[in-house]
């Protein structure tokens, strides 16, 4: 009982030695805080076992994306059911294909759409809402109205005529989703640096005669950084969604690639024939994605920003 | 107020011309022309097609020429693969489908969503609570596309309870899964946005006063909480109402409804672009029109806001 006591009390003035030498940085407390969020950890570790998933699931598939095993062609519902003895994981669809091997082929395709659309938002939306209103004035307000009409127009419509007149390529799918993805990004930067620029830091670089666009590369991004990381997390699911819309519709990612949108598609289309496994691992993983980020995001979001709850 | 408005709608009149222009050039710059098929038509008979479609003037003519006949006629011209339809037919044919579905999804979103979050917001942390959070964090992650299948797969195939689809204006059971389908996640949504809003307003200060002089609490709810609470709410049904009017397209694929997503699929695969460019403007129009209306609504309803 003593001894317990007396392991406290040396903890507790070692911790407190510690904290003299060192003070804390409030990215060492955010990531406390993070590593303290028991959803957003588990998340952590979904989230890393789908991408685990998606960069070596292909050595473990007996079967590649786009083979087709004649044995079950033509008779899905009867033979192309989930087995481990003839190496189809998650069964197979009607054309013999392995949905193992195209889950883990779309899963690539899907996280990929993710990831791009949101560096395309953290990189464009970062510069141009730090520009504007850091800038401010009339050129603020153009940028802005700029934005706006850009919200206004329906863009799904537009991304699906650009895929049509323009090939159904996945560049384009990549390009059109970049092109969308980072005006909310513009606006919550642009908000935000409005309220850092009269701060007394940027002042004193403006004293000392920075020009702008060092000031805005140097001292106003690196201070945005916070809620730049927690949108970011929350864009790439719906990157992702908006990618599996437009492949759900047949006018995304082309055969033989594919994407969680056009697997699920493909699921829903078969599954009353019986052939629920090919609609069920597509659209769990999609799910479990989506979740995911989306808790992350939320604990990020918690974590750098403490007094937000 | 009414300056206001006319300030809004200078904007959305260029914004409506522009997506008009954009996507006419966006077609002008598609490879290959409306009428090249496989086997190549004569010169001449090309030629007098093109000058039947106006399609041998020079470009800003054709342009002028299209937004004329919009203004003017709402004529959105000729379908180019079917030539007996014009694309004001096709659309005529599927938007009262689109119309009904959309508007009774829109409902139920909106009411059952305010509903919904602002019951969990006054009874925090009760079973009701959990309830409208968890609906609310499930639904995120069952968009339409999503939620269309799993309808189908419950009600139609295990229980056999609705029809898979098809349309009927007279049978309301063909309506109920594709408008579950299309508002779910947007009910989610609001539910969520009404709940924090809610327990935010709930927490201030005239609502403590209101409390303190003994208000009973419905009244405190309907005549001091629910109006300020409802803010955020209504910014959201912009961006709302453009999400649903694009699930639209994925419930006339799914569910074979009939509505102009299924048109507007139809001819991105047959590259029908006069079909498209019509449809697109039509959305682009009413999206414009609609967040029109909406920020006209907030200026109404808060008096904060700076005309």
């Amino acid at each position: 009982m003593t001894m317990i006591e007396h392991d406290k009390i040396k903890g507790m003035s070692d911790r407190m030695a510690a904290a003299e030498v060192r003070g804390r940085s409030p990215w060492a407390d955010a990531r406390r805080r993070f590593l303290r969020n028991r959803a957003a950890m588990v998340a952590l570790f979904v989230l890393a076992g789908v991408i685990l998933f998606a960069l070596f699931g292909s050595h473990f598939a007996a079967w590649s994306y786009d083979s087709i095993d004649f044995s079950v062609m033509g008779s899905a519902a009867t033979q192309g059911a989930p087995s481990m003895a003839n190496g189809h994981y998650f069964g197979t669809d009607d054309l013999g294909r392995d949905i193992f091997a195209r889950t883990v082929q779309g899963t690539q395709i899907s996280l990929m759409v993710g990831i791009v659309g949101a560096g395309v938002a953290v990189i464009v939306g970062t510069l141009y809402g730090a520009t504007s209103g850091y800038v401010g004035g009339r050129t603020d307000q153009v940028m802005m109205r700029l934005v706006d009409i850009l919200m206004s127009i329906p863009y799904m419509f537009v991304l699906i005529l650009l895929l049509v007149i323009f090939g159904r390529r996945i560049e384009m799918l990549f390009l059109g989703i970049g092109l969308i993805s980072w005006l909310e990004m513009s606006r919550i930067v642009r908000g935000q640096t409005l309220t850092l620029k009269n701060r007394e830091f940027i002042e004193a670089a403006r004293a000392i005669g920075v020009p702008s666009w060092r000031i805005i590369i140097r001292h106003i991004v690196p201070n945005l950084l916070g809620v730049v990381a927690v949108y970011a997390t929350l864009l790439v699911p719906l990157m992702i969604l908006t990618e599996s819309f437009i492949s759900f519709l047949g006018l995304g990612v082309q055969e033989p690639l594919t994407s969680w949108g056009a697997l699920i598609s493909e699921g829903a289309g078969t599954m009353r024939y019986g052939t629920i496994w090919q609609l069920a691992f597509p659209l769990g993983f999609f799910c479990v994605t989506l979740f995911a980020f989306f808790f992350i995001g939320d604990g990020l979001r918690d974590a750098l920003d403490p007094k937000d709850r | 107020m009414f300056g206001y408005i006319l300030r809004r709608l200078a904007v959305a009149i260029p914004t409506l011309l522009l997506l008009i222009v954009f996507s006419f050039l966006l077609m002008h710059a598609a490879p290959g022309g409306p009428f090249t098929q496989e086997r190549a038509l004569p010169p001449q008979v090309l030629a007098n097609l093109e000058a039947k479609y106006g399609l041998d003037d020079p470009l800003w003519r054709q342009i002028f020429d299209y937004v004329w006949r919009i203004v003017t006629d709402f004529d959105f011209g000729p379908s180019f693969v079917y030539p007996d339809r014009t694309v004001n037919q096709i659309i005529a044919a599927g938007f009262p489908v689109t119309l009904t579905y959309g508007l009774l999804s829109f409902l139920l979103a909106v009411l059952v969503g305010v509903t919904l979050g602002a019951a969990a917001a006054i009874r925090q942390n009760s079973w009701l609570d959990y309830l409208a959070v968890g609906i609310s964090i499930g639904a995120q992650v069952l968009p339409n596309f999503v939620m269309a299948p799993i309808l189908v797969l419950v009600f139609t195939l295990i229980l056999g309870w609705l029809p898979g689809g098809g349309w009927s204006f007279s049978d309301p059971s063909f309506w109920i899964m594709p408008v579950i389908a299309l508002g779910t996640s947007y009910m989610a949504s609001i539910a969520r946005i009404t709940r924090s809003s809610m327990l935010e307003v709930l927490g201030s200060n005239h609502i403590r006063t209101a409390r303190a002089k003994g208000l009973p609490p419905r009244k405190i709810i309907m005549r001091h909480a629910l109006k300020p609470a409802l803010l955020p709410v209504i910014s959201f049904l912009g961006p709302c109402f453009v999400s649903m009017i694009t699930g639209s397209v994925v419930i006339d694929m799914y569910f074979s409804t009939g509505g102009i997503g299924k048109s507007f699929v139809d001819s991105a695969l047959n590259r029908d672009y006069a079909v498209m460019m019509g449809i697109t403007i039509l959305v682009g129009a009413l999206t414009i029109l609609f967040s029109l209306l909406v920020d006209i609504l907030y200026a109404w309803i808060d008096p904060k806001i700076r005309y």
